[in-house]
This record gives structure tokens, sequence and C-alpha cells, in this order.
């Protein structure tokens, strides 16, 4: 039931904010619901029901390893979200908080999404919802980004459909009942008929990994990133991209029972190994730091799909990096927000200056920073030292270069471009905009809270999530 | 059964190259509408026995794809005053020729397919084929906003074709959920659609291009 209430809590809460009067008490939906979104979800990572395996949705092993970083990450957010419509009180909010609120509960179901075809449901929903997020500030610069995003995202859409439909004819053909459950799918196993899985498998990791935005379907990304607001960054880099990342792990344990298991390890070791070349390269040439937190999450996207590539151990790390990845990228997006508001412009060639004018948000962009390259002892370094070791015990010592590599050239890309926007001497209209977006507490802590819950992962990684998931893994594993 | 089957694919598979060939955006719409009504009376027709679930959702599908869409397709295109796609990306000529092609790969993969003998001697599989890949040339070979939608739903048609061969198995719910899917995601692209025209002046996606490295 509590599993049911995770999904229906935000969509009530959505129902409320289309029908509530006022603009100014609106907002405050957003960590009501965030609030009890996060207590329910941490009760049952503590706790965890018992699963129907027939069940069309459920709290399972592997909601239950990524789903309540989600919740943190929404918290965050939302807590942030007020002062943010607070400021921005000449745009009406109603369908901005309605359809965060939206993005929740489909997010939740989407994670625990158990059946093909609901799975394909929820996380287009989750696509369509965050449309009128993105062109929020209402610029021609923003419809264009929508445009990109939906003309892209829609055509994944179609790909993971169609690859849907093609696992669950691989399904029938090879005398299955037509149960589209994914227990039932991994259960019929080698019965499956191979050619059709193969191609499924083709089709649903074009379709789920543009959502994710892996390269060479990531162009959507930085335009979305650079033109929404911070927040709706943020949720998309920890929050949609992950549920797109748990539907390729579910889609991955079939192909594995079906027997085809390393050819799905082969094509997610390339198509990650080219996300993270693709990013690194783009790192080292982009100018806008907002455009570059996209390319970031390209990157990290990659690693996650390398991860996944290890082997069951590999993808335990996996599931680590989604935590650290999603709590890091979410201080640096609300950072990267307040950075930019007060200097008004967004390119290295417009900001410099910063550490003088928000003296606390660029603090927290520069660790934040420092994290999401996997310095030590945040919560990145340890899940990517991770997935480093999985790789070489699974023997992939020229992929583990690569990533080293990669990971090397992203460090160069991200340092000179955030050093060039916080040192040097402050722009005079910087100075002017400075006073009318005061660094308060409300703007300050959210960012705070993230980095110092990646730190807290990084040092002290709690033995109930070590246990989540290794669960999960062991789902998603079953012979291991 | 199949051969009633296989002339309203055939069909389809016509208003594919229509498609193709046409520069003038009404009869592309055209062209779009009637290959959803024709593809929404196959469940009907694979069925064979008449159920009321089924005929349901053939009748909202063929409403929503022959009806709804084109209708705000046609609204968007008054609003902005366009008739016509000059200087396509792909040419029509060269797209017609992509198109035939296309057909023809899309039977010969077919036949190399692994298909359930009930669907073998249909054009389900090769129909699905053809449509999905003309609806990516129009997506990716047309400049004016809204022939690319009219693309993107040309391309849902042959999905919606080839989930025809799941007809049995799927569970109604799940249709009914991705047909709803479908119809918020269009209607989201039309506001869109609207919003760009308002900004921009224009429905000219060769004008979106503030946005690159």
């Amino acid at each position: 039931m509590n599993a049911h209430l995770l999904i229906l809590l935000p969509f009530a809460g959505a129902i409320a904010a289309a029908v509530w009067p006022g603009d100014r008490t609106r907002p405050w939906l957003l960590p009501a619901v965030g609030l009890v979104h996060l207590v329910l979800s941490c009760w049952l990572l503590v706790d965890p029901p018992p699963v129907e395996p027939g069940a069309w949705f459920a709290y399972d092993d592997l909601a239950r390893a990524v789903l309540p970083a989600v919740s943190l990450l929404f918290l965050a957010c939302a807590t942030y979200g007020i002062s943010y419509l607070r400021i921005r009180a000449e745009r009406p909010n109603r369908v901005f908080v309605a359809a965060l609120l939206g993005v929740l509960g489909l997010l939740s179901a989407g994670h625990q999404s158990r059946h093909l075809g609901v799975l394909w449901i929820t996380t287009e929903g989750v696509t369509l919802a965050a449309v009128p997020l993105l062109h929020f500030n209402n610029t021609p610069r923003a419809f264009e980004a929508t445009w990109k995003y939906l003309l892209i995202g829609g055509s994944g859409i179609a790909f993971s459909l169609l690859g849907s439909f093609c696992l669950g004819y691989a399904s029938i053909h090879g005398g299955g009942s037509g149960d589209l459950t994914f227990h039932a799918l991994a259960a019929q196993g080698a019965g499956l008929s191979r050619p059709w899985v193969l191609i499924a498998w083709v089709l649903l990791l074009v379709g789920y990994g543009t959502k994710m935005g892996l390269a060479p379907m990531h162009t959507w990304k930085p335009d979305a990133y650079g033109e929404a607001p911070g927040i709706i960054g943020a949720m998309l880099a920890g929050g949609v991209t992950t549920v797109a990342f748990t539907a390729v792990l579910r889609v991955r344990a079939v192909v594995d029972a079906a027997g085809a298991g390393d050819v799905a390890s082969r094509t997610l070791l390339g198509l990650g190994l080219f996300s993270m070349l693709v990013a690194a390269l783009l790192l080292l040439a982009t100018r806008d730091f907002k455009r570059m937190l996209a390319y970031s999450s390209v990157e990290h996207m990659g690693i996650l799909v390398i991860g996944a590539s290890f082997g069951a151990a590999g993808t335990g790390a996996a599931l680590f990096h989604v935590w650290s990845n999603s709590l890091t990228k979410g201080a640096l997006f609300l950072s990267a927000g307040n950075i930019r508001r007060a200097a008004g412009a967004r390119t290295m060639d417009e900001v410099r200056g910063m550490t003088s004018i928000t003296p606390q948000s660029a603090a927290i962009f520069v660790t934040g920073m420092f994290a999401v390259t996997a310095c030590p002892p945040f919560g990145p370094f340890f899940s990517e030292l991770r997935v480093l070791r999985a790789g070489l015990e699974a023997g992939h010592g020229a992929a583990v270069g690569l990533l080293l590599g990669g990971l090397l050239l992203v460090f160069f890309g991200l340092t000179r471009l955030v050093f060039a926007i916080v040192d040097g001497r402050p722009r005079v209209v910087s100075t002017a905009s400075v006073k009318r977006y005061p660094e308060t507490a409300s703007v300050i802590l959210p960012p705070l809270v993230l980095l110092a819950l990646s730190l807290w992962l990084g040092l002290a990684t709690p033995p109930v999530l070590q246990q989540a998931w290794s669960a999960a893994v062991q789902s998603l594993f079953p012979g291991s | 059964m199949n051969s009633t089957l296989n002339l309203l694919i055939g069909l389809a598979m016509g208003l594919n190259l229509l498609a193709l060939g046409s520069s003038r955006l009404p009869s592309v719409i055209r062209a779009m509408a009637v290959q959803g009504v024709v593809l929404g009376m196959l469940p009907v027709v694979i069925t064979r026995e008449f159920h009321w679930p089924v005929a349901l959702v053939a009748l909202v599908t063929m409403g929503v794809k022959g009806f709804g869409i084109p209708a705000l397709l046609r609204r968007a295109m008054r609003a902005a005053n366009i008739e016509r796609e000059i200087e396509p990306f792909i040419g029509f000529v060269p797209s017609l020729l992509l198109g035939a092609i296309g057909t023809i790969a899309a039977v010969a993969v077919a036949q190399r397919l692994p298909l359930l003998p009930e669907h073998a001697g249909t054009l389900l599989v090769p129909g699905a084929l053809a449509t999905i890949f003309t609806g990516f040339v129009l997506l990716v070979g047309r400049v004016k906003a809204i022939s690319q939608v009219c693309g993107y739903l040309i391309m849902e048609n042959g999905i919606y074709l080839f989930g025809m061969l799941l007809l049995h198995s799927t569970p109604l719910l799940v249709e009914s959920g991705i047909l709803l899917d479908l119809t918020v995601g269009v209607f989201v692209i039309g506001i869109i659609v609207d919003r760009i025209q308002r900004a921009f002046d224009s429905l000219d996606t060769r004008k979106l291009t503030v946005l690159r490295e």
C-alpha cells in the first residue's frame, strides 16, 4: 500500500496545485509532498515490503536501490523552488508546480514498473510532463530548446515503444502466453526468440538511451539543461535519467536470461565509452557553464552504462554511482542557478569574478565541480573507483584505461571553465544585479545539503544502502 | 481475413508515398489522417469476431488519428499562414525514391525475420517497417514544423501497425495507456508549435539555430 502511496501522493499534490488559488502559497506544496515522499521511500528502504512476482507496480529491489535518491533530490529542489518561484513572481506558477509534482509521481511509478508496457507509459509520461517545465522562462531560446527536446525525445519514445513490441513478440514467438511483466519474460529465458530479443535490445537501448542522454542521442540535453531553470535541470539530470537507466537494467536482465547477455554487455560498453569520449571533447570546447553541466551529465550516463556492462559487480557500482551522481549534480545545478541569476549571463566570456559577487554559491560550485570530477572524499570518487575495480576484475583493462583517459579530459574541461567564471575581477553589470538576488539561506542551504550528502555517501556509505544495492544486483543477476 | 487485411495495409503503404511526394501541407495532413483511419480499422479486422472493447479502442483510434490530430494541425497551419513546404532538406523526388527503396527493403527484410505462421502471409511487418521509414524520412527531411509533426505521426502509425502483432497478448489497459500518451504527446507538440509560431513569427525550423556549440 505504501508503495502505491509513493505514486498517488504526488498526483494528489499535482491536482491540489492545479486548483490551489494563490500563486504565493502554492509552491509550499512542493516541499510538503517532497517531505512525505522522502519519509515514505526511506521507510520502505529500511523495511522493504513483500513483492508479488506478477505485480505491475511494486517497491522491488531495484526501486528500493534507486528511488530514495530521487526523493532526496526532489526535496532539496522543492525547498529551493519556494524561493526560486518567489524571485520569479512575474511568471504564473500553477502549471509549473502541478507539472513538477506530476513528474515526481511518474518517476515513482517508472521506478516501480515491473511490466514492459507500463514502464513505457510512465517513462514517456515523464517526458511529456517535463515539457511545461522546460519553457518556464518563456523566451524564444526556451521554445527552441523545448522543440528539440520534443522532437528528439519523441523519436526516442517511438523507438522504445517499437522495442517493447519486439520484446513482446519475442515472447509470443517463443510460445509464451503474452504476459509482459519482466518477471514472466525473464522466466521464459532461453525460450524467447533470439533474433527478436536482439532487435528489441537495440531499439530499447536507443529509445531509453535517448532519455538518458547517451551519445549520439544526447543532442537535446545541452539545449534543455541550458534553458531550463536550475531546479528542472537538477531533476532531469538526477531523476529522469535514472528512471531510463533502471529501464535499461530491467530490459538487460531479460536479455541476459535469454542468453544474449554478452551482446548486451558489449553494446553497453561501446555506447558508454563513446558517450564518455564525446562528452569529454565537448567539455573542452563549451564556454557556457549551464551547457557544461549537460555534457557532464552525458559523461556520467556513460559511466553508468559502462558500469552496467561490467557484470554484477559493475552494476552494483553503477547503482552507487546513481546516488552520488544525483546528489552531486543537484548541488551543481542549484548553485549554478544562483551564479547565473547574479551574473545575468552564462558564458565564460561574460561572467567572471564570481567569488567576490556570490562567494557562497561559487564555493559550492567549485567544491561540487571537484566532487563530480571524482576527487576524494566525495561519493563519485568511491563509486567510480568501484566501477574501475569491477572493470579490472572482469578483465576489461583497455576499457578501464579509456575510461580513465576520459575522466582526465573531463577534469581539464570542467576546471578550465569553472575557474574562468569564479576567478578574476567581476564585471560591473554583475555587481549591480547581485543586489537584486542576494544569497539568502533558502538558496544556499539546499545545494549545500546535497553536497554534504554526497560527502557522507563517500565517507560513510550507510550499510542499509550497500545491502539495497547488492539485493538489487542479486535480483538482476539471479545466477551470480 | 488476410486479403482484407493486406488490402488495408497496402492502402496505408500507398499513402506513405503520397505523403512523401507532396509539397502541399494539406495533402500531407490528409494522407496521414486517412492512414490513421485505415489503420484504426485493423483491430476489428484481425479479431474477426465482434468484441466491444476492441471496437471501442478502434473507434477512439480512428477519431484521434483521423480527425482530432489533423484538425489541430490544420488550425496551426492556418494560424501560421503556410500552405507549402519549400526547399526541404530532402527534395520531393529523392524522398519518393527513398520511400520506394525503403518499401522494397522492408519487404525483403520482413521475409528474413522469423514470424509466426499466422503473420507470415500478411503485409503487417513489411507495412510497419515501410511506414516507420517513411515517417523518419519526413521527420529529418522537412523543415516546416508541421511537416515534421506529420512525419512523427506517420512513424507512430507504423509502430501501431507493428503493435497489431501483439493484439492478442497486450492487455487493453496498456493499449489505452499508450493511446493516451500519444494523444497527450501530440497535444503538447501542438501547443509548442503554436508558441514557436508566436515567438519566431515562423514555423521554419531552420530559424531554430541559436542553441549550438
